[in-house]
């Protein structure tokens, strides 16, 4: 794993993968996904080609004529990013195939916002998996389509104020839980499958690493908060995040072939609540006679999905479902 | 739009021929408040590097040692990130306007 | 030396694909073009082709994946019909945007609902504006040939630019028929290698495909793609030259039957030609001078092919089998406008026809002669062949 000195290291003397004059927002966790992910794989020593899917990274780092990406890079649409990117791996190893090219260290990197990976593009995220391309896929999950102005997704987490379930006289907005998306990953089995959050940045080269290794398709989930639909401030996102971990809301795991491995175990943890009440996009559900309701709910749902990966952890040690894609 | 390049001029299928061009577009200007640092109190720990949402901060190895470079202004939104994940606070936040002769 | 194999469609343009021997292809089976990607399969597991097949999840995704293939410099292909093409729409348009040259034989069938599997040209026309050249055949040996045709003209460096090949669903693809394979090597040739100017795979020089193009510059990449289609019109005669070089079959954008001295001509294409041309062969020892235009391309729209054919005639009907509902039939309103311009305009008749694979006999083909032949055509009226009152 690239520890940071590697990392100085590397930019000293190459230069940054993912580049400066990007018009994401002050503060916005996104592009240090994009940075980490594509300076973990050139420090390694790959060649990532990128892939990503429409949204805010997409549409903030490529405004014709000026691009922020120092490696290749495709947009296609916004369902497709598995597809498209499924594609020019294939391509690569038909042109290897061929000898038309003649390059051992290309990676491809898929990167996809939420509703690219959880709603629209969910479908050929999993067709990709499923055939088992050799490509890593990094989820920025900020709970919502931000590009368009905070809507609701299968991410946003209820009680979460959107523009397509807003909180008002009549409604507590969005009910429903998040989707398990690394769960609904791991159900396709052959593949490696993890979380990581802005504020585990070695998690997350670590798990970056293994996701490069790994010869077939590869998924993290890195919770990446977006401060302005949050409603937090510029400066707090990484510590946000922090606290999604220390209150059981995004616990950082891995599942590799049917092996699930927690991967921060703290001591004790926080009460949800207090992961909540630190979003401002919370305000209004805090302010409803029904916010105790749905915070105990959640609580209730974080204690039970925690003790369930502990089970899992315990019950897949050294057990692997298949040594093979 | 006067320094907009014509059709003929620009590569077909909408592709960015070169890497990186964004460069050229300063999002500096965007900053509201800017980081300054006490580089006594700095220990070249390479947080805020690290964390840097737009790579405005520059590093180096020198010897044995990390150390932390200049801010680029240039791109600097001034978002904060850097102060908030300095382990020793050396970074404060400063309002824009208290740098306007600069 | 060349073959006469005698086989279905769907087998004679699979066996074109063979002799390109694309790097990916990348598909998903609909019919009628199921036995496209079936035969290719097959040519791929006897290690017949060393083509990566990419057996996607959608329609969606094949496009997707060949987008991303060609991106990343492979000779890419994909296949489908009506409402699969319908599904990857989005991406048609992104391909033919993003300048990159795939090839996708399009096995006509239409567009739902309700739901019918047969033959029209309504998926066709609903790619009509999407930026691909679209070439359109009547049988096997067409089908065949336009397929290699496509592959040289499409990758030519001032065209790049995706192409389409139409044959009609079931009547060509499932149909058994001869023609004539050439022979591998000679196809091989033909298409030579692919070059492409950009690659994702070359890490040393990044580009960046499919950027956000706003208002500065997407009107710019969107004349540049104009001047590509007007590039292909270019270049096809040359391109046709050269195949008839390898094959000894001349094409052209129009093919004229019997037209050089005709007072009326109908204008159809694909699968459907074939049987206006017996009926015109009928009409012929009858002494009626008749004659038939099958257009070969359609986009670009061989719009001078078409004054110079028509201008002077005394009556022109055109079969459509696709609707436009609410406006002028597709074929009919361009040949119209494009005879806004000539000196001497016939009578013009536009006639509907063989919708979900309705049949066309060639009494119907001849009804339509008739109205040309008793001055019974009406410009501005949209008839039907074969639809119950
Ligand atoms: C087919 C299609 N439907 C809808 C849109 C509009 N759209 C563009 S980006 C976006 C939301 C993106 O959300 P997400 O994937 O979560 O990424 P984020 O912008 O939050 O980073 C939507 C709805 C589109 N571009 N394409």
């Amino acid at each position: 794993m690239p520890n940071i000195r590697d990392l100085v290291d590397y930019v000293e003397n190459n230069d940054w993968a993912f580049t400066q004059g990007h018009r994401l927002c002050p503060g916005c966790n996104a592009p240090m996904v994009a940075n980490w992910a594509t300076l973990a794989a050139k420090s390694l020593g790959y060649e990532p080609v990128v892939g990503v899917a429409t949204g805010c990274l997409e549409v903030s780092t490529t405004i014709f004529p000026y691009t922020s990406w120092n490696v290749p890079y495709i947009h296609n649409a916004f369902e497709n990013v598995a597809a498209t990117i499924s594609g020019a791996e294939a391509a690569y190893r038909s042109l290897k195939n061929r000898k038309k090219i003649d390059n051992d260290k290309i990676k491809f990197i898929a990167i996809g916002g939420d509703g690219g990976t959880y709603d629209i593009g969910l479908q050929s995220l999993s067709g990709a998996i499923e055939r088992g391309h050799d490509f890593v896929y990094i989820l920025y999950d900020n709970e919502g389509y931000m590009n368009t102005g905070n809507q609701r997704s299968g991410s946003t987490p209820p009680g979460a104020d959107s523009t397509t379930e807003p909180i008002g006289k009549a409604s507590s907005g969005k009910l429903q839980l998040k989707k398990s998306i690394v769960d609904i990953v791991a159900g396709h089995e052959g593949v490696y499958a993890a979380t990581a959050v802005t504020s585990e940045p070695w998690d997350f080269m670590r798990k970056m690493q293994q996701a490069l290794e790994f010869r077939g398709p590869a998924f993290i989930a890195v919770l990446a908060p977006c401060v302005r639909f949050w409603r937090i401030p510029d400066d707090s996102g990484v510590e946000v995040t922090k606290l999604a971990v220390e209150t059981k809301y995004w616990p950082l795991w891995e599942y590799n072939m049917g092996v699930y491995k927690v991967t921060k175990k703290p001591k004790t943890f926080k009460p949800v609540k207090e992961y909540i009440t630190k979003l401002g996009r919370y305000n209004k559900l805090m302010k409803r006679p029904d916010a105790n309701e749905i915070l105990e709910e959640l609580q209730n749902y974080v204690n039970a999905k925690w003790d369930r990966l502990l089970a899992l952890e315990e019950l897949t040690k050294d057990k692997p479902l298949r040594t093979k894609i | 739009m006067s320094n907009l390049k014509g059709w003929k001029e620009i590569p077909i299928g909408g592709v960015i021929d070169k890497p990186a061009t964004s460069r050229l577009y300063k999002t500096g200007e965007w900053r509201v408040s800017r980081p300054v640092i006490d580089r006594e109190v700095c220990i070249n720990c390479m947080q805020c590097w690290l964390y840097c949402p737009d790579m405005s901060i520059e590093g180096s190895i020198e010897g044995k040692r990390m150390k932390l470079g200049e801010f680029k202004m240039e791109y600097c939104k001034g978002c904060g990130v850097c102060a908030a994940v300095c382990p020793v606070n050396a970074i404060v936040m400063k309002p824009e306007s208290e740098f306007i002769d600069e | 030396m060349p073959v006469k194999l005698t086989v279905t469609g769907a087998h004679a343009v699979a066996q074109a694909m063979r002799q390109i021997n694309p790097d990916v292809v990348a598909a998903y089976p609909i019919t009628p073009q199921t036995p496209v990607v079936e035969y290719y399969a097959t040519f791929v597991a006897d290690g017949m082709v060393d083509t990566i097949l990419v057996p996607v999840e959608s329609e969606h995704s094949a496009m997707s994946a060949v987008v991303g293939a060609a991106a990343a410099g492979a000779r890419t292909m994909t296949a489908t019909a009506a409402n699969g093409l319908a599904l990857m729409i989005e991406i048609v348009y992104i391909a033919a945007s993003y300048r990159l040259p795939i090839i996708m034989p399009l096995v006509n069938r239409a567009l739902s609902g309700p739901l019918n599997i047969h033959c029209d040209h309504s998926d066709a026309m609903l790619a009509r504006d999407s930026g691909w050249i679209q070439f359109f055949t009547e049988n096997h040996q067409e089908a065949y040939d336009f397929t290699i045709i496509a592959t040289k003209l499409a990758e030519k460096e001032n065209v790049l630019l995706p192409a389409m090949v139409n044959l009609d669903g079931f009547i060509t693809s499932h149909g058994v028929e001869s023609f004539e394979m050439l022979d591998d090597e000679v196809v091989k040739e033909f298409v030579g290698t692919w070059n492409p100017k950009y690659s994702l795979l070359d890490t040393e020089n990044p580009v960046t495909f499919g950027p956000v193009d706003l208002f500065d510059y997407y009107f710019e990449h969107h004349r540049q793609q104009e001047e590509a289609m007007n590039n292909a019109y270019e270049e096809l005669p040359k391109v046709f030259e050269e195949f008839a070089k390898i094959s000894g079959r001349k094409y052209d954008f129009l093919d004229l039957y019997k037209t050089d001295d005709a007072d009326y001509i109908m204008v159809v294409m694909n699968s459907t030609a074939s049987t206006a041309k017996y009926v015109v062969d009928e009409l012929r020892e009858e002494g009626k001078k008749v004659g038939l235009i099958k257009p070969q391309v359609f986009t670009p729209f061989p719009k001078k092919e078409f004054q110079k054919a028509l201008n002077g005639r005394k009556g022109v009907v055109i079969l459509d089998r696709a609707m436009s509902f609410g406006k002028e039939a597709p074929l009919y309103s361009l040949i119209k406008s494009a005879l806004y311009e000539v000196p001497s305009r016939p009578k013009l008749g536009s006639y509907i026809y063989g919708l979900g694979g309705r049949n066309t006999s060639p009494k119907m083909i001849r009804q339509a002669f008739e109205d040309a032949f008793n001055d019974n055509l009406v410009a501005d009226e949209q008839r039907y062949l074969g639809l119950r009152e």
